[in-house]
């Protein structure tokens, strides 16, 4: 169980999420990363890089004062960290598996956060952009690979967004060690 | 003329005419071996670098005459940068925009020219090192430092008494110095006296350069007065020799007329050996003379992106005869040009010029000669060593006009020739010539990455020849130089490659390109721009009077100024355009050209700020527009200013977009 908090604490340290833009002329490719409360990247510029390209198409500026979730995750998180050391205190099966089930709640609403975001960053397009393409999406990956006009982009769980992943399955497994250590 | 002199003309005439015709008949110009036929048929995939692949080397070339330095990759030749050092670059504003004006300011105010000679890297243990490029102003005598994270001119500093510095910068194993030495005898102090004083009131100096070891900042840390001979090339010891510098001279009969006869009359000159760790000595017990001069001082601060020039007034002086065993002289046939030490600093070549056999000396055996006091006599209390109790050797009738020297670090040798235009591969140890290869036409130095260091990498060797003729399509009468690749790995000497080079590539230096490459700079940090009129962030964009003075503190992002619309500006105004890149990717610079701006463009790199100084002259719109292409958008990436007369009443005003109207 320690273990599941010690990854949930990871998120504080480690992002959560990385999109990484491919083309021919971004040989390092723009690899932006989304922590729990801010958003960076594997250089300081960045979030900058990415708003410059998603000008050219009108998408909304990336401005990271405007994602009320960047205020209140840390908080959340931190919240699931302390209710998980007082699971870990009690020591019953049921304080594991309801930490367990409320965390998968958390993770499956914050894809469907996530989702909602990309949705309005890759639809709600300025009627002033510069270049217009019918049809075109440029709406990222929930998560996997997309073609986006000439980017390849890649949408993936970072060492913070493992960390959630993986303190699920320690929770699961401190209900499934205590439940056997009960039955024994 | 008289009717039978014409007679006798026309005669002769005939005569040599079918004599010439009979010659030509028997030869037709003979084959010189230079046509690619000569080439071996494997050639092309050695200097094959595939699209998208990286060159094994990077190449500092000198520009000669040009006043910079040249970029390229080998062994594929191709150019990477030319980095603008002694001369004003339009293309960059290199000396144009107000931040690196000051790098060209010396003591006979701004020089926009120079002649860049010797290119030389810093060495830590006498191996390259890829942190600095050194190289010499020949005319205004200066060495640039060159910074090789950002492959910009970091620093310049004047040479004070010196007439051409020809003999610099050639570090010193752990590049504690590089040297300068004067190539003209020249009055000391200077001063108004008749040419024909030479002798008596004109001197030669060699200076010593400290270099900071973590910053590479330079200080002229003393100077050695010596008889105003000619200081033509350096190099400094190493290993063994190291704490020795030597300088080639020539013009030892001092004359200051006709030289290319008068300073060729003595079957031999000198190599002045400097034991600049005695001088350190010397300089400790005070033993010098503290000596007015004037001289610049100038380094760009890579955190305000701005140059500062300082003068300086004084200089520390050593005089020989006050200084035993500060120096020595080796006579050396005949006007030695290069003088070169073997990686293992036993053997100094002294590639006398004018002499059919080329002299070797030892330096152990200079050391014994020195021990022993074998001295032929001293000048101006320097004394001359004896010639035959420091010959190691002598390469013998090895080609015409020896010029300079490097090393494969295989204990061979490898001598330019530049009358007959070859180089010669010969042995160190046993000065036998063992191969022989032409270059087309008239090489002067030759480069081996680090074959003037202690670690050549022996793999690859470059001519740089003075002379093109026919080599490439012709361009009119002027041409190119350029520089032919050697392959030097076996024991026959094989050519591979050749292009054409810009200005004179006078010398050049190699090194292995992952030296360098790993520390190479993507973009500047603009958290860390420190420069005065800085414009961080767009929203920050303005516009300030300060009487005439007009500042407009402009940024730039893909793909707009900010402000694009200014008014207000008056004629008889002074305008800054303080443009700050906001950009912080790689490869994303903006320029910036004003119609009618009598310097040149800015060019203006990730998270830097420059600037550009425009007076307007008469009323009117005037546009500008960035000048690199830097995105999708960037013919849109462009802006107005409206001059108005210089009693006008428009007030000063700006904008981007039309969220707030221009009053």
């Amino acid at each position: 169980m320690l273990l599941g908090i010690v990854c949930l604490m990871s998120l504080f340290v480690f992002p959560m999420w990385q999109i990484i833009l491919y083309a021919p002329q971004y040989p390092d490719g723009v690899e932006m990363h989304i922590y729990i409360d801010k958003i960076g990247g594997s250089s300081p510029g960045t979030l900058q890089n990415v708003n410059i390209l998603n000008h050219y198409v009108g998408m909304p500026y990336i401005e990271p004062d405007d994602i009320p979730e960047l205020q209140y995750f840390p908080y959340i998180i931190g919240a699931m960290g302390l209710l998980g050391l007082i699971a870990l205190a009690i020591n019953k099966k049921w304080g594991y598996l309801s930490w367990t089930i409320v965390l998968i709640v958390l993770g499956i609403l914050g894809m469907y956060d996530f989702y909602l975001w990309e949705y309005d960053y890759g639809h709600n397009l300025s009627d002033t952009a510069p270049i217009k393409i019918p049809g075109a999406s440029f709406q990222p990956p929930l998560i996997g690979r997309k073609q986006i006009i000439n980017f390849i982009a890649d949408s993936w769980p970072h060492i913070g967004g493992i960390g959630f992943g993986l303190s699920m399955v320690f929770g699961g497994a401190a209900w499934w060690a205590r439940k056997k250590q009960l039955t024994s | 003329m008289k009717y039978h002199q014409l007679i006798k003309s026309i005669i002769a005439l005939a005569l040599l005419g079918a004599g010439s015709t009979i010659f030509i008949g028997c030869g037709g110009p003979p084959d010189m071996g230079g046509s690619s036929a000569a080439l071996a048929d494997d050639v092309a995939s050695q200097v094959y670098v595939p699209p998208g692949e990286y060159d094994e080397f990077y190449a500092f070339m000198s520009g000669g005459f040009s006043g910079q330095v040249s970029v390229y990759g080998l062994p594929s030749g191709r150019m990477l940068k030319v980095i603008p050092v002694f001369s004003l670059d339009a293309e960059k504003g290199y000396g144009f925009n107000e931040e690196t004006k000051p790098m060209l300011e010396t003591s006979h105010g701004f020089i926009p020219w120079d002649d860049s000679h010797h290119p030389e890297l810093s060495q830590t243990d006498g191996e390259t090192d890829g942190r600095w490029l050194f190289i010499n102003g020949n005319n205004t005598p200066r060495i640039a430092r060159i910074d090789l994270t950002t492959f910009e001119t970091a620093e310049i500093i004047e040479i004070p008494n010196s007439g051409g510095n020809h003999s610099s910068p050639f570090t010193t194993e752990n590049t504690e110095y590089v040297v300068a030495g004067t190539r003209f005898g020249v009055p000391y102090p200077q001063q108004d006296v008749s040419i024909d004083s030479y002798a008596e009131k004109f001197k030669g100096t060699l200076s010593f350069i400290s270099v900071d070891p973590e910053e590479g900042h330079m200080d002229v840390a003393f100077q050695v007065l010596l008889p105003a001979f000619n200081y033509d090339l350096a190099h400094s010891g190493k290993g063994k020799s190291h704490g020795w510098t030597f300088f080639t001279t020539y013009n030892t009969e001092e004359k200051s007329t006709l030289l290319e006869v008068n300073a060729s009359q003595n079957d031999k000159d000198f190599i002045a050996a400097i034991n600049w760790k005695k001088a350190e000595e010397y300089i400790k017990q005070g033993k010098y003379k503290e000596m007015p001069a004037k001289y610049a001082h100038n380094i760009y601060n890579e955190k305000t992106h701005t140059a500062t020039s300082e003068m300086k007034d004084k200089v520390k002086v050593l005089i020989p005869e006050e200084c035993p065993g500060l120096v020595y002289f080796l006579p050396t046939p005949k006007s030695p040009h290069g003088v070169d030490v073997d990686p293992s600093g036993e053997y100094i070549v002294g590639n006398g010029k004018l002499s059919a056999d080329m002299a070797v000396h030892s330096f152990t055996k200079i050391q014994e000669a020195i021990a022993n006091e074998s001295f032929e006599t001293t000048i101006d209390g320097i004394p001359v060593l004896k010639y035959d109790e420091i010959l190691a050797g002598i390469v013998e009738k090895p080609g015409l006009g020896p010029l300079h020297t490097e090393f494969d670090g295989k204990g061979n040798a490898y001598t330019t020739y530049f009358i007959s235009s070859e180089i010669v591969k010969w042995d160190i140890e046993t000065q036998q010539v063992l191969d022989r290869i032409p270059t087309y036409y008239s090489v002067g130095h030759l480069m081996i990455p680090g074959g003037d260091s202690r670690k050549p990498d022996g793999k690859y060797m470059v001519a740089l020849n003075k002379i093109t003729k026919d080599r490439y399509l012709p361009t009119g009468p002027e041409l190119n130089h350029s520089a032919q690749l050697y392959d030097i790995s076996g024991d026959k000497m094989k050519l591979l490659l050749d292009f054409p080079t810009i200005g004179e590539p006078h010398y050049a230096q190699a090194i292995a390109a992952d030296k360098v490459m790993p520390n190479s700079k993507k973009f500047y940090p603009i958290e860390e721009n420190e420069h005065p009129y800085r414009t961080v962030r767009e929203k920050d964009a303005r516009v300030e009077r300060e009487g005439k003075d007009v500042h407009i503190y402009m940024t730039s992002i893909r793909s707009h100024f900010a402000p694009d619309n200014i008014e207000g500006i008056k004629v008889g105004d002074r305008v800054y355009f303080h443009l700050t890149n906001l950009e912080q990717d790689w490869d994303v610079p903006h320029g910036l050209a004003v119609l009618g701006a009598q310097n040149a463009e800015l060019l203006v790199m990730p998270g830097q700020t420059e600037t550009l100084v425009w007076e307007p002259k008469a009323e009117g719109v005037y546009p500008f527009y960035c000048t690199d292409f830097c995105s999708a958008l960037h013919q849109e990436m462009q802006g107005y200013l409206r001059v108005s007369p210089a009693n006008s009443q428009v007030a000063l005003d700006w904008r981007l977009g039309y969220d707030e109207p221009v009053q």
